[in-house]
């Protein structure tokens, strides 16, 4: 039994102590929704089959116990793809267009691609761009208040890689993990926030 | 008069590109925001004295009065939508309800296309082909669920929570709402589960509140200034799964019957404002 499928088996168990009533619509949502999807396009029904970071934070409505999430976590972290090259900085006026394309993954998308990141609907970035959502965190000055360093562009990379390697519950895909954005999407995109001579860092 | 809903829509267009150019610096762009959106209110406020939804919901009533199907009936004299047959008058905010002449919960939609298939002889493939609206055409539930919403203008949301069934559907609903998958690992709560947010400059109402949940109830049927068509809660549910990035779900399916259960019943209490504009 390896450690994902013993934690699934305590998230599992975990399940077994919720209300009775609440388990049972929730396995009632989960077959009726079974039921009544179907594929389009690139979304298959494969896509309603959690993974353990779903499973979990499904279970816990996000709020994963410490002991397992910290686990998972690692898990997740072990899927992050650092660039082979050491190359952490690419182009940010491609990260510009990158961040603010809201293409992909949806049943109307190619495969193909390119996708975006999707970056505005939820973030502050540029000086330029007033339309922005506000699920996450603003990230004008980002690399100004945070720092320019290797560290912190391996964080950076981390984090829109596989969100979930951090925060195991958090909002935001693992755009890496997912097969949503490449590698030199996601170059261009660290750059965005942490090029000094990006505006997002500008006076 | 749809000469006049154009030149509103345009006029709405300018003032938006403008408030958006108006304000260029990051640290006040929150204000911005709020001031398109109140610039898109009082856009809102003035198109609806000529609420372009009523001609839909015109349309809607020809459709229900009319015999029409392989049938040749009309809806107005077979179809009960909860308050006996024919009764439109406050069916839509009692809905959705338990029927037990098919022993399940319907939602309004699902119920006018369930009269059209059995009462009328229309084909359920057929009905859920094309479902949605597109500027050429509008289908016809579509125009019949905008006549009937029409007919609960200014009445209070009383979406029953008595059967046994319907209580089900209401926990399932609220189920459905919190289910995290995808590649995206998005839920309806990720954009919808907090007060306050909004995904660029859309505000987001947290649907699993009274408040959050009326704004769900009361914007559909709506006439959408995106595209200029009339959509209904059905449409709003699928295009919702479809920025999940989820598999589609069934036309008037058992899982979208859930959804607006959880949320009709939510929004309980408040008065229903009837087909208006959306942006």
């Amino acid at each position: 039994m390896n450690r994902t499928a013993m934690l699934l088996a305590a998230a599992t168990a975990l399940a077994a102590t919720a209300p009775a009533h609440g388990e049972d619509y929730r396995a009632q949502a989960l077959a009726m929704m079974k039921r009544d999807f179907h594929a389009k396009g690139i979304a298959g029904t494969d896509r309603l089959n959690f993974d353990a970071v779903q499973a979990l934070c499904n279970q816990t409505s996000d709020k994963p116990p410490k002991e397992i999430a910290d686990v998972l976590q690692r898990d997740q972290f072990e899927t992050i793809r650092f660039p082979a090259d050491g190359k952490y900085l690419g182009n940010w006026a491609s990260g510009e267009k990158i961040a603010q394309s809201g293409r992909g993954m949806t049943w109307g998308d190619k495969a193909t691609g390119p996708n975006g990141g999707s970056c505005y609907n939820c973030h502050q970035i540029g000086p330029k761009e007033t339309s922005f959502g506000t699920l996450g965190p603003p990230l004008y000055q980002f690399g100004k208040l945070r720092g320019y360093g290797i560290e912190n562009q391996k964080y950076v990379w981390g984090k829109i890689y596989n969100s979930k390697a951090t925060n195991l519950c958090s909002n935001m895909p693992r755009f890496g993990h997912s097969g949503t954005l490449t590698e030199a999407q996601i170059r261009d995109l660290v750059a965005l926030l942490l090029d000094p001579k990006s505006p997002v860092n500008s006076q | 008069m749809k000469h006049r809903v154009r030149a509103f829509v345009a006029l709405t267009g300018i003032a938006l590109a403008c408030g958006a150019i108006a304000q260029q610096k990051p640290a006040a762009a929150g204000d911005a925001k709020d001031r398109v959106t109140a610039d898109f209110e009082k856009f809102r406020a003035v198109l609806e004295e000529d609420n372009p939804a009523e001609l839909f919901e015109a349309k809607g009533e020809e459709l229900w009065k009319a015999r029409r199907g392989p049938k040749n009936v009309s809806l107005a004299e077979t179809c009960d939508l909860g308050l006996g047959v024919g009764v439109v008058k406050g069916a839509y905010v009692q809905t959705p309800r338990y029927f037990a002449d098919v022993d399940r919960v319907m939602d309004v939609e699902r119920r006018i296309v369930h009269c059209m298939v059995t009462h009328q002889g229309y084909s359920l493939a057929d009905l859920s082909k094309k479902p949605f609206s597109s500027l050429d055409r509008t289908p016809d539930p579509v125009n019949l669920v905008t006549y009937v919403a029409g007919q609960s203008r200014g009445m209070k949301i009383a979406v029953p929570q008595k059967h046994a069934k319907e209580r089900e559907a209401f926990g399932i609903g609220r189920e459905i709402f919190a289910v995290r998958a995808g590649p995206w690992d998005f839920a309806c709560t990720t954009c919808h589960g907090e007060d306050g947010k909004r995904i660029r400059t859309q505000n987001l109402p947290n649907l699993a509140t009274r408040e959050g949940s009326l704004r769900a109830y009361q914007g559909w049927p709506g006439y959408r200034m995106t595209g200029g068509v009339m959509h209904t809660l059905q449409w709003r549910m699928n295009d919702c799964f479809r920025q999940q990035r989820f598999p589609e779900p069934a036309y008037v399916s058992d899982s979208i019957t859930a959804l607006l259960t959880f949320l009709g019943a939510t929004a309980n209490g408040q008065v229903y404002k009837g087909p208006g504009i959306k942006r």
